[in-house]
């Protein structure tokens, strides 16, 4: 502290840092925290003018009637069905050309490879109705299957991305060995790389629950009409747009369990994604 | 990084009769595996970009609607002269669009940047921080629209009610022409954490022998920031503009969970986006919408070209680029 008190420019500035830091994240969480706190209060409080933080009494049983008028947990499998076929199908396709492109040798590799980079810039705007299109002439519109395939198929160039990065992190004397004790390339990917590998493998899984939990406009279009095929996203877009007279405090309480696996995932594999997070700067 | 051929051939090639017939059908078609491995990836890709962007690039000359494709009917450059000439909501889609843009983008790098820069200056808790700015964005899109649909309510609104502590009258936020697109950008601030961690990352990655040398040299935090941090950083600032940039160009959830597909007070909430599913889904002008989906493509795509030949005069690439 005294050194502090020696220099007042320096004590000015540290003050400084910490007081905005400190009312920026109170700022950004304030949202959070008032939506749970909307989500436990009896409806006269809601529309009440007073900011009240800590709910009186805690309307614990808005949670309850959420799920006697919505159903949610219709909506949570639907999610699942999209989600899991995703997260297993695209680990495996995405990984195997992430160590194509890493670690094996063909003609046009790192031409291939650009071309999945560039993919990555395609903006979604130029596949929605082509897609939307294409799956309505085969049948597929109102299944789960236009969100499934391309996960199946490794349409992530992202995920092919980071898996190429890391697998070429990999020392190369444990190939050498690999193939001196008599191990196919495939054997190489399942007993070597992929045992190796779970860093990746759990920043990509993050990632891709993140994405299947999170997108909203191609479940819109592909499952919208139906409400018994709504994933989460849509049934709490559902809420708002059905109620003319919102009821605010059940819209926060499915607000806040869309939120609590994202927390949960987050608190889990924190490193993970803010690794992941980071990779996509890197490429410069 | 040196690969190696994956089946294991050598010098001792010279003993061809020793070699089974599987070594020799491994080592011809050494490179079939690695094709085989891509594969997948590549049928996705002529699926899902190549045979999708061809599609689209045709029915933006047709009438299509619905039903079998063959019901398409070529009408040439109608769709482009009807959207250029006579749809006055086009050109209330880009404006709004623009003016989103225009302003979420370079306030959201800026704040980023700032919050990084504090985080990088060794503060204590900085976990705790870092999670604080970053948790927000994590938060999927419709329940963060919903959020602020809440937050910004005039009448029962956190955000009015905040404001009356300080003596402001109740802003009609979603309701008032001139307030939708600033509603919008404060949705998209809230998600600014994403961009601080990447830009945090880069500030971590400055080597600290380089501030040492500004030091020795007599400079100070502000030489610091203008000669060493801020010229370093353009990398990351570069890549984070056009994320940005062809992100909020397709803005579609926060405006259509706030306006649904009517685009709000004097259509002050329609964005480019909402414009498009409205004539796709809504009407079901497969072949009008396809025409607008594909100018927005050429404008992102003339936007990143103008971004990327004027980045050799701003962004600094050490090692010369690559």
């Amino acid at each position: 502290m005294t050194a502090l008190a020696a220099n007042p420019f320096r004590f000015i500035r540290i003050s400084l840092t910490y007081l905005i830091l400190t009312a920026g994240a109170l700022l950004l969480l304030f949202p959070l925290v008032w939506t749970i706190s909307t989500s436990l209060k009896i409806a006269e409080k809601v529309t009440l003018t007073t900011i009240e933080l800590i709910p009186n009494p805690i309307a614990w049983w808005n949670y309850v009637e959420l799920f006697q008028r919505h159903p949610i947990p219709t909506y949570f499998i639907n999610t699942m069905k999209v989600l899991i076929p995703a997260l297993f199908g695209g680990l495996i396709t995405c990984s195997l050309a992430g160590f194509a492109f890493g670690r094996l040798r063909f003609p046009g590799r790192d031409v291939i490879f650009v071309i999945v980079l560039s993919t990555m810039m395609l903006p979604y705007v130029v596949r929605l109705i082509p897609l939307y299109i294409m799956f309505d002439q085969v049948g597929l519109i109102n299944t789960f299957w236009p969100l499934i395939i391309p996960r199946i198929l490794g349409h992530d160039a992202f995920y092919i991305f980071l898996y190429r990065q890391f697998f070429r992190g990999i020392p190369e004397d444990l190939f050498d060995a690999a193939r001196v004790d008599g191990l196919s390339d495939l054997g190489i990917w399942a007993r070597i790389v992929l045992p190796l590998s779970k860093p990746v493998l759990a920043t990509v899984a993050i990632f891709s629950f993140q994405y299947a939990w999170n997108d909203f406009l191609f479940p819109l279009i592909y499952l919208g009409a139906k409400k018994i095929n709504w994933t989460m996203a849509l049934g709490l877009y559902g809420m708002r747009s059905l109620e003319g007279e919102m009821l605010w405090q059940q819209l926060m309480a499915y607000a806040v369990i869309m939120i609590i696996p994202v927390l949960l995932v987050f608190a889990w594999g924190q490193r993970h994604i803010v690794e992941g997070t980071t990779m996509t700067g890197l490429r410069g | 990084m040196t690969d190696h051929p994956s089946a294991a051939p050598n010098s001792k090639v010279t003993q061809a009769t020793s070699i089974s017939w599987l070594t020799r059908f491994r080592y011809r078609h050494r490179y079939l595996i690695g094709y085989l491995f891509i594969l997948p990836w590549f049928l996705s890709f002529l699926w899902f970009d190549v045979i999708p962007f061809i599609l689209n690039l045709y029915l933006s000359f047709t009438n299509y609607s619905v039903g079998p494709l063959t019901r398409a009917k070529w009408i040439g450059l109608e769709n482009y002269t009807t959207i250029f000439t006579a749809d006055p909501r086009f050109l209330k889609g880009v404006g709004n669009t623009l003016y989103y843009a225009i302003g979420a983008v370079p306030l959201g790098l800026i704040f980023a940047f700032i919050i990084a820069l504090l985080l990088n200056s060794r503060v204590r808790g900085l976990g705790v921080y870092r999670t604080a700015f970053y948790v927000p964005s994590l938060v999927p899109a419709v329940a963060a629209s919903l959020i602020f649909l809440w937050i910004l309510n005039t009448n029962y609104g956190a955000l009015n009610r905040l404001l009356g502590l300080v003596g402001i009258e109740p802003i009609r936020w979603l309701s008032r022409p001139e307030w939708v697109k600033p509603a919008v950008i404060i949705v998209s601030l809230w998600g600014f954490g994403a961009q601080m961690i990447i830009f945090l990352a880069g500030l971590q990655d400055i080597p600290r022998e380089l501030y040492e040398a500004v030091e020795i040299d007599g400079g100070n935090s502000w030489h610091k920031l203008i000669h060493l941090t801020i010229p370093l950083m353009t990398p990351v600032i570069f890549f984070n503009l056009i994320v940005g940039i062809i992100g909020s160009f397709q803005v579609f959830t926060p405006a259509y969970i706030f306006f649904g597909t009517d685009g709000g007070p004097l259509n002050a909430g329609l964005f480019y986006m909402v414009h498009i599913y409205n004539n796709a889904f809504r009407f079901f002008k497969m072949g009008y919408a396809s025409a607008l989906s594909l100018i927005l493509f050429v404008a992102i795509l003339i936007f990143t070209i103008i971004l990327v030949r004027t980045s050799d005069r701003w962004v600094f690439y050490a090692g010369g680029g690559r």
